[in-house]
């Protein structure tokens, strides 16, 4: 790649639509659940290993430092499980027609990822 | 810029089908614990147990943590490739973005032989 030519966009300077910031967003949930895998399987592991460690592993979700980072990983599961069936539906050919309704979906996209991650939230505590 | 070598279907046709087929197993296997969960709320560890080490359940879970490592490995492979390039961050860039590939295949590995160690350890 001819890497001397100019680069013109300066995201900075640029106000970007909501289908941008869902997209980013799917991406940097994607990489804490790429850490949040060991989160998981941990959790999986001590549920499973013994009667004892399934019963150390319900304590330590009374833990506020537990709860926190098993909500980050559940967060970031629910927000990027639900950007990414966005792309499954279109996958399908609905609401990829346009510019706008690909700002529809990414509007409803943000709601249903706001009310489930309100969810966990209150399953939690 | 060398970046096809690294990426897990050597074509972007074949990765995205990948990270559509992996997708999914994993929305599949995420529907359904989270219904079984709602289903027995008051689950204890014999129920829990039982469910896991059966077959069935094993070959989904199996199958869900191969849909985790592929998913994984070509979502990081995107995310490096489009950051950690000469234009962003300089001449070095292709020996640090290979060091970060090198670790994320490492882990992601990791990951899939804990998790079969989980799987039949029960």
């Amino acid at each position: 790649m001819d890497n001397k030519r100019p680069v013109n966009l300066d995201i900075g300077t640029i106000k970007l639509p909501i289908t941008s910031y869902v997209s980013i967003l799917h991406r940097v949930s994607g990489v804490i659940l790429f850490f949040a895998v060991a989160i998981f399987l941990w959790m999986l592991d001590s549920s499973l290993a013994s009667e004892e460690s399934f019963n150390q592993l319900a304590d330590s979700l009374n833990n506020p430092l537990c709860q926190f980072i098993i909500w980050g990983s559940l967060a970031a599961l629910a927000y990027h499980a639900i950007a990414g069936i966005r792309h499954l539906v279109m996958d399908f050919g609905f609401g990829e027609d346009s510019f706008q309704s690909g700002r529809s979906s990414a509007r409803v996209a943000v709601v249903v990822a706001i009310v489930v991650i309100a969810l966990i939230t209150w399953w939690i505590i | 810029m060398v970046t096809t070598v690294t990426s897990l279907g050597r074509s972007g046709l074949s990765d995205w089908m990948i990270q559509r087929i992996s997708a999914w197993v994993m929305t599949s296997y995420l529907v359904f614990i989270v219904g079984y969960f709602f289903a027995n709320p008051n689950l204890d560890y014999a129920q829990w147990a039982e469910l896991n080490s059966s077959l069935p359940m094993r070959m989904f879970s199996l199958v869900t943590i191969l849909s985790i490592a592929a998913h994984a490995w070509i979502g990081i492979w995107c995310v490096l490739t489009d950051y950690i390039t000469v234009r962003l961050i300089g001449p070095k860039a292709t020996a640090i973005r290979i060091f970060f590939q090198l670790g994320m295949i490492a882990v992601t590995s990791l990951y899939v032989v804990w998790a079969i160690d989980i799987l039949w350890g029960i």
